[in-house]
């Protein structure tokens, strides 16, 4: 199929099609609302069904029951939405039921601003509901890659029975590059069957299916949590997904960035090397699992980091936690809405290479 | 090769549109692009603008500080967006709307009176497609055919729209062409 230019909300709408989701239920905010406004045109033109509810609480809530029967669901909100959802969110992690959100990151706390932002890395990586759970979160820095991960989630979703989260920013979600949807792809986990969905006993001996996260009787509930945590540590082991730029090389510095700004970072790099200065670049692309031991060898190999966000530094502390607290980590973060550009990614950089080689 | 431009206006001139169709140009010649509209708490009146990148290489940073041509369509945008351009670059101002020559003498001025000539076409919705056909006759950065066609396709539900457009597209490209670099 040839490439098309689209707009990242749209490819991402468009992905989810691809994916053979059929059910999308939100509630508008910015800047996302190319989403829902894509997926109300595409889901009666392949027989699905868009539902605009009455707030994030109801449209998250739908989610879990569009999943509890067994169907492909997703939604898609901003940062503030997002936080509306937490409730269903611990819910439905709690009852293991597979769905994909997608968050385009706006500037917080609070409703704060509509321009991009980085800064909900805490909410989806730690557990922004309550109790002890995981999502599994993709992050991607171009539309291709919004498309790829978006459908891969709706796999992973399945093949986990767990919520997947999407997160990028209003760079990704608003602007157009081309994109290919391949015609022969694959699942990229194995699917099992939902037997677990509320389907419709029909009398046929099977255990009723119960979807649900009560457990009062606590070692029933300690059990529980026994089995999602065994589960987060399969993911932990098999979803690290990381792209490495120019590591196998030489370097004296290593720049750790994610999403939008990792190909801010990789454009103000490849003009450093150009001239001879030696950086290379580790972009997460799954936040959890987040890729601890690439980033250990990574700057192991180098002698120091720069870790650069659209936040006040929270993927910050994972980087932290990978290389150990004397290690030398750099910060440079935007906050506002504000964006790196790559001059000024640039700058920080340089600053950082005179600071080793100081320090040598 | 990467060529990073700059589109600016009054929100309603149609400076995302031309911005949009250089992307798909380049796109459609096998370039890599990139369009980035600003977006924020903006209407019809406000500033518009957005960013494109063609390359030959996949697009690294969509976000440009210095870009190698801005086209600039009202005077706000003139002011905001000259200082950056990359010396050498291009820099076209729409003579109509801005009544300041540019102060910048290291990048090549492009000017075109956009409104006047979409006025005298019967056209006045089409001073963005004077302009960018001013801005394609003075770099050819992309192919002058790919921009027909795409206002034609542009243009397909209002059939009566794509002639005078693309009349006002080729009245742009022979201001530029008059004022392309030896």
């Amino acid at each position: 199929m040839a490439r098309k230019l689209m707009k990242g909300c749209e490819a991402i709408g468009e992905a989810a099609i691809k994916a053979n989701c059929k059910l999308f239920f939100g509630y508008p905010i910015t800047p996302q609302n190319e989403i829902p406004e894509y997926m109300s045109r595409r889901l009666p033109q392949v027989g699905g069904t868009f539902v605009q509810a009455e707030s994030e609480v109801a449209a998250s809530n739908m989610l879990y029951g569009a999943a509890g029967a067994g169907e492909r669901v997703f939604t898609s909100s901003s940062s503030p939405g997002i936080s509306l959802m937490q409730e269903a969110v611990s819910y439905m992690a709690g009852s293991e039921l597979p769905v994909v959100i997608v968050n385009i990151m706006r500037a917080g706390p609070g409703l704060g601003g509509i321009l991009p932002s980085q800064a909900d890395y805490f909410q989806s990586t730690k557990g922004g509901g309550h109790g002890d759970y995981r999502l599994l979160v993709l992050a991607p820095s171009s539309v291709q890659e919004a498309v790829d991960l978006m459908q891969d989630a709706f796999d992973l979703a399945d093949h986990y029975r767990n919520p997947v989260m999407v997160i990028a920013d209003g760079l990704i979600g608003q602007m157009m590059e081309p994109v290919e949807f391949k015609e022969d792809r694959q699942p990229c986990r194995s699917l099992p069957s939902k037997d677990w969905a509320t389907t419709g006993w029909k009398g046929e001996g099977r255990p009723r299916a119960i979807v649900n996260s009560l457990f009062l009787d606590p070692n029933l509930l300690e059990r529980h949590n026994e089995k999602l945590t065994a589960k987060y540590a399969e993911m932990a082991r098999n979803e690290v997904r990381v792209a490495e730029y120019f590591t196998d090389e030489d370097y004296d510095l290593l720049v750790v960035a994610y999403g939008s700004v990792a190909r801010v970072c990789l454009s103000a790099i490849r003009q450093l090397r150009a001239e001879g200065k030696r950086v290379a670049l580790v972009r997460p692309i799954s936040l959890f699992p987040f890729p601890t031991e690439v980033i250990e060898r990574a700057a192991n190999k180098a002698g120091r980091v720069l870790v650069v966000e659209l936040s006040t530094g929270q993927m910050l502390e994972d980087v932290r936690m990978a290389v150990g607290k004397d290690f030398p980590v750099a910060f440079h973060g935007r906050t506002g809405g504000n964006l790196v550009t790559p001059d000024e990614a640039r700058e920080k950089i340089l600053a950082q290479l005179a600071a080793r080689e100081a320090s040598r | 090769m990467q060529h990073e431009m700059i589109f600016a206006g009054f929100g309603g001139q149609g400076v995302l549109l031309i911005g949009k169709m250089i992307a798909y140009a380049g796109l459609n010649s096998g370039k890599e692009v990139s369009w980035l509209p600003s977006y924020g708490p903006e209407m019809r009146g406000g500033t518009a603008n957005c960013t494109v990148v063609v390359a030959d290489e996949p697009v690294g940073s969509p976000v440009v500080a210095s870009p190698w041509a801005v086209v600039a369509m009202n005077l706000p945008s003139l002011d905001k967006f000259e200082p950056t351009v990359a010396p050498g670059g291009v820099l076209v101002i729409n003579t109509s709307l801005i009544n300041r020559p540019a102060v910048r003498t290291d990048v090549r001025v492009v000017n075109v009176a956009a409104n006047e000539i979409c006025n005298e076409l019967g056209n006045p919705k089409g001073a963005n497609m004077v302009t960018v056909g001013c801005f394609v006759g003075a770099t050819e950065v992309v192919p002058v055919q790919q921009m027909e066609d795409l206002i034609r396709e542009t243009f397909a539900a209002k059939p009566k729209l794509i002639d005078v457009n693309v009349e006002c597209f080729r009245r742009g490209l022979e201001v530029g062409r008059a004022q392309k670099a030896v």
